[in-house]
């Protein structure tokens, strides 16, 4: 719709970008994505791209993370892997040098642990660790990577806004489905983690959100049950919308601090 | 002073000498500043984050191995990652003092420089054999993922184990544009954020591209710090404001906070938001407009930073500073013990404002 505006962004100086950013609910947010190059990553990047945010995000594959750099236009594409200690600082350095700070941090990228799922009797420890450096380890080192930035915003800004970090959780987290064991485990951790950060850096004008956005179409979904018809669940780009919307009645200081969501509908998961 | 060897932020036993305003010397533990803070003051900090600064590589018409070390750009622009003056090395790193480093072959304009991922060609000299002008190639995306994936943080062989950049990020640091970390920024946590807060302290950020510290050449020492641009937020500016129409104290925390405040209010109208290029040098002859104290980290005597020092407070007390960090074993450079110094010349308003609410400078 307004292909022009990333782009504009992108040659604005910092400068301008801190100074004249007053963080209304229609002036563009500087937001960074992982996982992006699929599901709902990419429907976030493509949702906020075209609403004019400027949209910096990350993924593993490097040619894939230039085909989807290249389909959004503006977007700054980062290759990395979240769940890799030593590679989350070059992250970082590329996400806030890219968009001249940052509002909002979605962690998206997520492992499912054992592939095809496995009881957790049977889960290889590997493959344990796997799910929590991506669902946990990951989000945890990222944020703390880019607090600095997210306070930053929060100082310059207007007062009436917040920063915000956006995990990606599930209801795998809150409900014991066998075979979603090293999966849900990591997510609870997460959804955890989120509460805990979201207390401690209230008063810095950070807040921490947990978000399920359902059983979606997705790779993950696929992967996990491959038997599943599409049909059924939830497109990528009708959660993405949802949570754009979720993104920017959070950013309202107005609005009291949120408990992050804890949902409980119960769906048949394949084991 | 015997230099902190180890890159350890926040050791625990870290100190704080403290001089005050009538060149009183105290020693706390560093981990007590907020405590030794007064509440109103304004603490002032350099949110730059390190980019890795620190390039090896080859020059490409000779195949001569170098180090290249970005030290300093024109602005802090988003897209202004093209070109760098920076100090250029022959083979070798950081385990070898730059003061023995080998200079590198001749560097004519034009010149390319292979740097892992990255592509930099020779704009030209920059009146020394050792620092030049150069241009990267590439979208400005490409050339931050080629230093973020190939550079190093700059460091030097006092310290020994390679620094990753994680050790060189404060906990604050955000824009990726300093070439060396604002290390006085080091002693901050989000412990000691949240206590500011409760002992009603202020806290406001700039950005400033702190650059290299030392080259190794004593006549391209000479010329440091090189010009540093910097970005000061609006609402860094009103609390600046604020802080001083009530007579409290600006605390610059690092040398940078205090090079770009300073910088600010000496441009035409005063100090007002938005970018800067620092181009000031601090010393005795500097006449502080912003700054009422510094933290900082302890510099040996006839170093540049501790010229700055003579800003604050006169050669007599400096001499007794000096003195008083030689004999209490206070370890120096930038994972070293600190220094709160208040400016000797403490304006009229703010000694007023502290008899007025009978406060001291040194806690017990």
């Amino acid at each position: 719709m307004r292909p022009l505006r990333p782009y504009l962004r992108a040659i604005a100086t910092i400068s301008s970008n801190i100074m004249t950013h007053s963080n209304q609910a229609s002036t563009p947010l500087r937001i960074a994505i992982t996982g992006a190059t699929s599901g709902l990553g990419m429907a976030l990047a493509e949702a906020f791209a075209a609403r004019g945010d400027a949209v910096a995000f990350v993924a593993r594959d490097a040619t894939r993370v230039r085909r989807v750099a290249s389909a959004i236009a503006g977007s700054h594409g980062i290759v990395g892997d979240v769940a890799r200690k030593t590679g989350i600082h070059a992250i970082a350095l590329q996400i806030s040098g890219a968009l001249g700070g940052l509002d909002v941090l979605v962690n998206n990228a997520s492992s499912l642990g054992p592939v095809p799922l496995a009881l957790l009797a049977d889960t290889e420890c590997e493959d344990f660790e796997l799910a929590l450096a991506t669902n946990l380890l990951g989000p945890f080192r990222l944020t703390k990577a880019l607090l600095g930035s997210l306070a930053a915003a929060a100082r310059a800004g207007d007062g009436a806004h917040r920063s915000l970090v956006v995990n990606v959780t599930s209801d795998a987290a809150v409900t014991p489905y066998p075979g979603w064991g090293a999966y849900g485990a990591s997510k609870a951790a997460l959804a955890q983690m989120s509460r805990i950060w979201h207390e401690e850096l209230g008063r810095h004008g950070v807040a921490v959100i947990a978000v399920d956005p359902g059983d979606m179409d997705t790779p993950l979904h696929a992967t996990a049950v491959p038997d599943g018809d599409p049909a059924t669940l939830k497109r990528p780009r009708d959660a993405a919308r949802e949570i754009v919307a979720r993104i920017d009645r959070e950013r309202q200081v107005r609005n009291a601090p949120s408990e992050p969501e804890l949902l409980t509908s119960s769906k048949e998961r394949a084991a | 002073m015997k230099a902190a060897t180890l890159p350890v932020q926040r050791p625990a036993d870290a100190r704080l000498l403290v001089v005050d305003a009538a060149g009183r010397i105290a020693h706390h533990a560093r981990a007590d500043l907020a405590d030794v803070l007064i509440p109103g003051d304004l603490v002032v900090a350099n949110d730059a984050a390190t980019l890795p600064a620190s390039l090896d590589g080859r020059d490409v018409a000779t195949g001569a191995p170098i180090e290249v070390r970005l030290a300093g750009r024109r602005s802090i622009a988003l897209d202004d990652v093209r070109v760098f003056s920076a100090v250029v090395f022959g083979a070798g790193d950081f385990r070898t003092r730059t003061e023995d480093r080998a200079p590198p072959p001749p560097l004519r304009p034009g010149d390319e420089l292979a740097l892992g991922p990255l592509t930099a060609t020779i704009v030209g000299p920059l009146g020394h054999p050792r620092l030049v002008e150069l241009s990267f190639a590439g979208s400005a995306d490409a050339i931050r993922a080629g230093l973020a994936r190939h550079g190093r943080p700059v460091q030097y062989a006092h310290v020994a184990e390679p620094l990753a950049l994680w050790d060189v990020w404060t906990r604050i640091a955000a824009q990726p544009v300093a070439f060396e970390p604002p290390s006085a920024g080091f002693v901050l946590d989000w412990r000691l954020l949240d206590h500011l807060k409760r002992r009603g302290i202020g806290f406001a950020t700039l950005t400033h591209a702190a650059g290299l510290s030392s080259t190794g050449d004593a006549a391209l020492d000479a010329r440091l710090p090189l010009a540093e641009p910097y970005l000061l937020p609006a609402t860094t500016v009103d609390a600046i404001r604020s802080t001083q129409a009530r007579g409290d104290r600006i605390v610059a925390l690092g040398t940078t906070v205090v090079r770009a405040l300073e910088h600010a209010a000496a441009r035409p109208g005063g100090i007002t938001a938005g970018a800067g290029l620092a181009t000031n040098r601090l010393g005795r002859e500097t006449r502080l407009a912003v700054v009422d104290a510094l933290v900082s980290g302890t510099h040996e005597p006839g170093s540049s930073h501790h010229e700055l020092l003579r800003a604050f407070v006169g050669g007599a007390a400096l001499d007794r500073v000096d003195g008083a960090l030689e004999s209490g074993g206070y370890r120096t450079h930038e994972f070293g013990d600190s220094v709160l110094i208040e400016r000797s010349n403490l304006k009229t308003a703010t000694l007023a404002s502290r008899l007025g609410n009978e406060r001291t400078a040194l806690p017990a």
